[in-house]
């Protein structure tokens, strides 16, 4: 989704002469587009990200609409009392990137991971928090959120060749998107592990369970309405996320279901162990912390040997 | 555009006017920060009294100079020098902590549109005020940032990750007034973390530095004027203060980083302040 991003933002720039882009050091082969066709709009801050949430709060203080760009858990946790002080607490247009999230570096081992960053920014009230899960809904969510008020934080994925056609860029704050339908069981997911989902889906229904798989792309507003629409059809979900446990999309799953009443029983798939200190690639890390297809599927059909106990 | 030309004798009677009523507000308050306030009124004086180009029948006027209180724990000081200059009201300044009251303890731009950033977690107005002044830069506006910095403040990380960035950029729209009182919450900074040697600290990271009495106004609308003449690098004064300057009991006296003053010693210290 790096190339989407790097489009979309160079679309937004020529539109918009307010938007300057800073990235802390981060900007190799990802942001010469930008730094071509704006070079007076582009800053690299260095090695410094709490610096540079702090200098984007002070131009859109002054009317400039800054994205900053890093990597996940050094953009998202690094600053984050800034990010909260700041371009939240000014209620400012500041567009915070973080690019891999999840276990996408996952060679380059636990230092960065990105696996808590949508869990703890979601704590921000008033931080919309954009979690697109391929390159055409990466687009779409960019151009449907330029122009909010207030600050937003995007956690994308690296990979530009993981397409989505069942979702086909759609996106809406305060919604889900559906991407398959089924009646036993809801699967809901979010990021790059929807792919994941839909061939756990297809696995799934090879035994004769028929999931329906719902992406969450965003935070703050949570989608609610959508949750307890899809959740009161289903008495058994799955929700999973290459992120911890808490603060982030079981968190809102489960307080959707408890809040509404529904009898519907959540297994949450997500980040519970601390790292170990191996490290391997995403893939290899899905599969440890049981979120890929193989990790869904023996998930799933446990719950439902359970249930028929 | 608000900047006054006034004579020594009439600043002099602004600064012991924002020290008076520093010290009503905070002992009426029960709480507060007196002794960081009393440091840095001589330079607030003479930043908003003739340096800053400012209008308080305009705060957001595009052009405006920025200020911000990057140790916002002295709250009382900005917001006695916001009332006096018309900003806002100066006789509900003694309403200062309480529950409805626009004077928050550290500074909300959400109560008091004059404040150009709220501030209170140390460390961070600096960065602020380096992307105020870069936007200056990039809309071609003659916008000049001033941010004034805690000694102990400095003590955070964030403060040289800025002063890096803006040293390397050469941002001379910017100066930083460290408020060198030699007190932190909890003592004498070169027993809790000592920031010396400070000037050269700053001319490492590429800045033009001034070290100035910070309690003379004449000193600092020189190096005031001084900064404002450098071109290509961004100007630090070290601004040498007295922490509770003023009231001779509260004088370099750590008790008074964080104390307020009881009623009894409130008009101790107003019979001082005359």
């Amino acid at each position: 989704m790096r190339r989407a991003f790097v489009q979309s933002l160079c679309r937004l720039a020529a539109q918009d002469p307010r938007i300057v882009l800073l990235t802390g050091d981060l900007g190799y082969l990802v942001m010469e587009p930008f730094q071509r066709q704006f070079p007076d709009r582009f800053f690299n801050a260095g090695v410094a990200e709490q610096n540079m949430i702090g200098l984007a709060t002070g131009l859109a203080e002054a009317g400039f609409l800054p994205y900053t760009y890093s990597i996940a858990t050094f953009a998202a946790l690094r600053p984050f009392e800034f990010i909260r002080n700041g371009p939240v607490m000014h209620n400012l247009p500041v567009r915070m990137v973080g690019m891999g999230a999840g276990f996408e570096y996952g060679h380059a081992g636990p230092t960065h991971y990105g696996t808590e960053d949508v869990a703890v920014l979601r704590t921000l009230a008033g931080l919309t928090v954009v979690i697109p899960a391929d390159p055409a809904q990466t687009t779409t969510a960019m151009l449907a959120t330029s122009k909010l008020p207030g600050p937003v934080y995007y956690s994308l994925g690296k990979d530009d060749g993981a397409v989505l056609p069942e979702l086909a860029g759609q996106f809406e704050l305060g919604r889900i998107q559906i991407v398959r339908e089924g009646r036993d069981l809801a699967i809901v997911t979010m990021g790059t592990l929807v792919r994941e989902a839909l061939a756990a889906a297809d696995e799934l229904a090879a035994h004769g369970v028929e999931a329906c798989v719902a992406v969450v792309s965003n935070f703050n507003p949570d989608p609610v309405d959508d949750l307890a629409d899809l959740l009161a059809n289903h008495s058994q979900a799955i929700t999973v996320e290459a992120q911890a446990l808490s603060g982030g999309l079981a968190a809102c799953v489960g307080t959707v279901i408890a809040s509404h009443g529904l009898a519907c029983r959540l297994k949450p798939l997500a980040v519970r162990t601390p790292p170990d200190g191996t490290s391997g690639s995403q893939q290899d890390r899905w599969r440890k912390h049981g979120l890929d297809r193989a990790g869904i599927v023996s998930s799933v059909l446990a719950t439902a040997r359970g249930a028929c106990q | 555009m608000f900047r006054p030309s006034l004579s020594q004798t009439e600043l002099e009677a602004k600064a012991l006017r924002i020290r008076r009523k520093i010290v009503e507000m905070i002992a009426a308050a029960k709480s507060g920060h007196p002794g960081g306030s009393l440091s840095a009124v001589e330079i607030l004086v003479t930043l908003f009294y003739g340096v800053l180009r400012h209008d308080p029948s305009k705060p957001k006027w595009e052009d405006r100079d920025r200020f911000i209180l990057s140790k916002g724990h002295a709250a009382p000081v900005l917001y006695s020098v916001l009332a006096d200059c018309g900003y806002c009201d100066w006789n509900s300044l003694d309403t200062l902590r309480r529950l409805g009251s626009v004077y928050q303890g550290h500074p909300d731009v959400r109560f008091l549109p004059a404040l150009e950033a709220s501030t209170g977690s140390l460390g961070q107005g600096l960065s602020l005020a380096i992307g105020m002044a870069l936007a200056a830069r990039l809309d071609g506006r003659p916008s000049r940032a001033y941010v004034v910095l805690g000694d102990g403040e400095i003590q955070e990380g964030q403060i040289w990750e800025a002063a890096m960035f803006a040293g390397a950029r050469g941002i001379d729209n910017l100066v930083a007034v460290v408020d060198y009182n030699r007190i932190q919450l909890d003592g004498f900074v070169a027993d809790i973390l000592d920031v010396e040697p400070l000037a050269e600290k700053w001319r490492a990271f590429n800045w033009h530095v001034l070290e100035v009495d910070g309690h003379s106004i004449p000193a600092l609308q020189n190096a005031f004027a001084e900064a404002e003449a450098t071109r290509g690098k961004p100007t630090v004064l070290v601004a040498h203060t007295v922490k509770g300057k003023g009231v001779s009991f509260m004088e370099n006296n750590p008790k008074f980083h964080g104390t307020a003053p009881t009623l009894d010693e409130m008009q101790r210290a107003l019979a001082e302040l005359v």
